[in-house]
């Protein structure tokens, strides 16, 4: 991934820690709204898309970056649940998270619409507020 | 010899980092070299989103924490 998908710039810590979003981002309908959803809450300034694969693979940067977040969401597209199981495998027990079929988005019977992206956004925003 | 790099903009916060790690590296005895890396584009190369961030021969081991010498120093073992 670039440095742009990497969401820059840096945070200093002498700001506050960023928010930080992983969607699964998997390969069905469901995994798109989940990245889409993920990538818009980036876009607002609401929380900073991470990479999933960079936890999976044990990246030292991303995973005590991930460390160092004010708060995690993570959001799944269907109950295989790989994107909270990778967070958890990777020592990552506290973060706020969304099962897209949790909300009515099937698997492989979803249209990936904005209106379906406005309305994971809205219960991610919402999650992180929160948080 | 080791290669300690202190990642980060140059605030406060990573020059007092950088003073511990050097204090932590002479206590300590070990060979290392402590560098300062600035630019944004090579901090994300690392994959670090939040400075100040530590890395030792290419590993990063802390993120956004200004470690004491005493905690700096559990990381050149």
């Amino acid at each position: 991934m670039d440095s742009q998908g990497m969401g820059s710039p840096v945070s200093c810590q002498c700001g506050s820690a960023p928010k930080l979003v992983f969607a699964c981002s998997g390969a069905a309908d469901v995994g798109k709204l989940a990245d889409l959803a993920a990538r818009e809450l980036s876009a607002e300034g609401v929380g900073r898309m991470f990479c999933l694969a960079g936890i999976g693979g044990r990246v030292s940067g991303i995973v005590e970056t991930t460390r160092s977040a004010q708060a995690i969401l993570a959001i799944d597209g269907c109950p295989l649940d790989c994107a909270k199981k990778t967070l958890e495998n990777a020592g990552f027990q506290q973060f706020a998270y969304i099962r897209l079929s949790d909300l009515g988005f099937e698997k492989g019977k979803t249209t990936v619409s904005q209106q379906a992206v406005s309305t994971v956004v809205a219960q991610g925003k919402a999650l992180l507020a929160a948080e | 010899m080791r290669l300690v790099q202190i990642l980060g903009p140059g605030c406060p916060k990573c020059e007092q980092l950088k003073k511990n790690v050097e204090q932590a590296v002479a206590a300590s005895g070990v060979e290392a070299v402590v560098e300062k890396v600035t630019d944004i584009n090579q901090i994300i190369a690392f994959g670090v989103m939040v400075t100040p961030a530590v890395v030792v021969d290419g590993e990063v081991k802390s993120v956004g924490k200004v470690l004491t010498p005493e905690d700096a120093a559990k990381l050149l073992q």
